[in-house]
């Protein structure tokens, strides 16, 4: 190591440290300003009172008539929208794409009490959409981290932290606290399970959804309209259910999302203008569309809320989410299992014989757009859905590889298959197999695991 | 008959990434089963269950699976017939007519 990059390590740790050492003196700053800030507030008002002068009766303290003046000047939502708010509570499950926006304006907006549930932390590639986190705050608890934004952001405004994963043994608990929910999740047992959550205790839910370039928004449970099981009786397919890890998410559409689950949210909390119920809003950001759609009333035979359902704190108590939807709660990545040992090799192993210059061709599954972001040397890429039409590409690299390393007639260059996490990889090495080439082995654990066990300058993403 | 069809939350990957089609179907197309296609038929009308069984044959490439079960679609597809949920016109049997509307959109989860 040159004394460069010894000197570049040693000025990169002392940032870090000072970061942290800031970071470290905001929260204190911004809990101290937070208790001043009770102070005054009591004191003003026990001297307004001592007074015997309230100055107005709207229940708005000076600060909070200043604070909140543009919303108090609309005629629409004006002194009385505010006070509801300041006397209303709104749960957002979930600090990520949705839940980010959300917060911010519904901390902003002056909620009297906001709680935030999240089990997850706060990641680099997390930081391209979910922007009420930071990078100081990379590694840290998002509810944490969202708490700390909303509480800088109105120290008026209280926030509580619920550091755990939503399940059905806490649900009921946190749930029946707060006024209003807003499902920002990001999987379908959830979407199941805060919705029963919510018909049970009778809470109106704001419910946003996003993947790639699309948005859905509506309210369920409120005021008599639908809720997600009269619109989505049975659960789709698990194939149908794609994820933004995988698929996919431009940034500001969760973003565009989240923004109008906090507006419906507002509406609901302070009894202004007339929520989404009963309707969705489905936004197509490639082409600039919004559509507003009438949706069915609430279904008399639904399960959840319909006339003879059968939910009960105890059913909901007792349901399985997971099973129903055939998805897990936090969905890890799916980790495939087809193939026997001898047709795998572990990255290390591949690493190895690549070292040793052992004859061979790698072929990458994954589809041209990750093929694009970031490759092994060497290898080719022939995504998985057209691996069966392009089998004699692969026979003729094969045989190209032997010829060049002039293997006897006998022998043959032998065949790796890799894709981003090692399932696709998986498949394909079982579709060969099938098709004539029963050597090929598939490389476990992908990229990732290349990135994780061989290279750890290889990109991941 | 015209009529645009469109797919959205993903559907549209089972027919080339093409959102939005404009086709003409002929009443007759329709596979015909039951008595109220016979009826339709009869009329010359054209169901949505005629038009599910046209667009799986004529419209979707791949997968047909992801988008039908059985005569209707899949679970978690949302079907809306000029902006409005189909449980509102009569789900497969409503009766579409000239210039209609008819959207197929599979319900998101992530966020």
């Amino acid at each position: 190591m040159d004394s460069n990059s010894v000197e570049a390590t040693r000025i990169r740790q002392e940032i870090d440290s000072l970061k942290s050492k800031k970071l470290n003196i905001e929260q204190q700053i911004s809990s101290l300003e937070a208790q001043l800030h009770q102070l005054e507030l009591n004191s003003n008002t026990a001297s307004s009172l001592s007074n015997g002068n309230l100055g107005n009766s709207n229940g708005l303290s000076p600060d909070m008539i200043y604070r909140y003046s543009r919303h108090l000047l609309l005629p629409s939502f004006g002194v009385q929208g505010q006070a509801n708010l300041l006397k209303s509570s709104v749960l957002v499950i979930g600090a990520g794409g949705l839940g980010s926006p959300a917060l911010l304006y519904l901390a902003a907006c002056g909620v009297g009490r906001i709680g935030i549930v999240d089990h997850d932390i706060v990641e680099l590639n997390n930081l391209q959409r979910q922007i009420i986190h930071t990078e100081a705050y990379i590694g840290k608890s998002k509810v944490e981290s969202a708490a700390d934004a909303c509480r800088s952001i109105n120290s008026s405004t209280q926030i509580v932290e619920h550091k755990e994963a939503f399940r059905t043994s806490n649900a009921l608990e946190i749930v029946s606290k707060y006024d209003v929910v807003v499902d920002a999740t990001d999987n379908a047992p959830s979407r199941y399970m805060i919705n029963d959550c919510c018909v049970v205790l009778g809470k109106p839910l704001v419910s946003g959804a996003a993947l790639g370039l699309e948005g859905q928004l509506t309210v369920y449970n409120y005021n008599g309209g639908p809720c997600y099981r009269c619109l989505f009786p049975t659960p789709p397919p698990t194939n149908a259910c794609q994820r933004c890890a995988d698929s996919g998410v431009l940034g500001v559409v969760p973003g565009v999302i989240g923004c109008l689950q906090a507006l419906e949210a507002i509406k609901v909390a302070s009894l202004v203008g007339e929520p989404l119920s009963g309707r969705m809003l489905l936004l197509d950001a490639v082409s600039g569309r919004f559509r507003n759609v009438k949706l069915r009333g609430r279904s008399l035979q639904c399960e959840a809320c319909g006339d003879h359902a059968v939910l009960t704190r105890q059913t909901f108590l007792d349901f399985d989410y997971e099973k129903f939807t055939q998805t897990p709660l936090s969905p890890g990545p799916l980790k495939l299992n087809l193939l026997s040992v001898d047709a795998r090799i572990s990255s290390t192993e591949y690493s190895e014989k690549v070292t040793e210059g052992e004859t061979h061709v790698l072929v990458d599954v994954r589809p041209a757009h990750h093929y694009k972001i970031v490759s092994l040397p060497n290898s080719i890429n022939i995504p998985l859905s057209t691996l069966e039409d392009r089998l004699p590409e692969i026979s003729a690299s094969l045989e190209k590889e032997a010829k060049k390393d002039s293997l006897d007639s006998g022998s043959s260059a032998s065949l790796f298959v890799i894709c981003r996490r090692g399932n696709d990889s998986q498949r394909a090495v079982e579709l060969l197999h099938k098709l004539g080439f029963s050597s090929a082995k598939d490389i476990i654990g992908g990229l990732e695991s290349w990135a994780h066990n061989v290279d750890p300058k290889f990109p991941t993403y | 008959m015209q009529l645009t069809i469109e797919f959205g939350g993903g559907l549209e990957l089972l027919c080339d990434s093409v959102k939005i089609h404009n086709i003409n179907v002929d009443p007759q197309d329709g596979e015909k089963q039951g008595s109220i296609d016979i009826i339709s038929s009869f009329f010359n009308q054209l169901t949505l269950k005629n038009l599910l069984s046209w667009v799986r044959t004529n419209v979707i490439k791949e997968r047909p699976e992801m988008f039908m079960k059985g005569d209707s679609v899949r679970p978690g597809v949302l079907v809306l017939v000029n902006d409005a949920d189909w449980e509102l016109s009569g789900q497969l049997d409503t009766v579409l007519e000239e210039k209609d509307n008819v959207v197929f959109i599979s319900t998101l989860h992530g966020g």
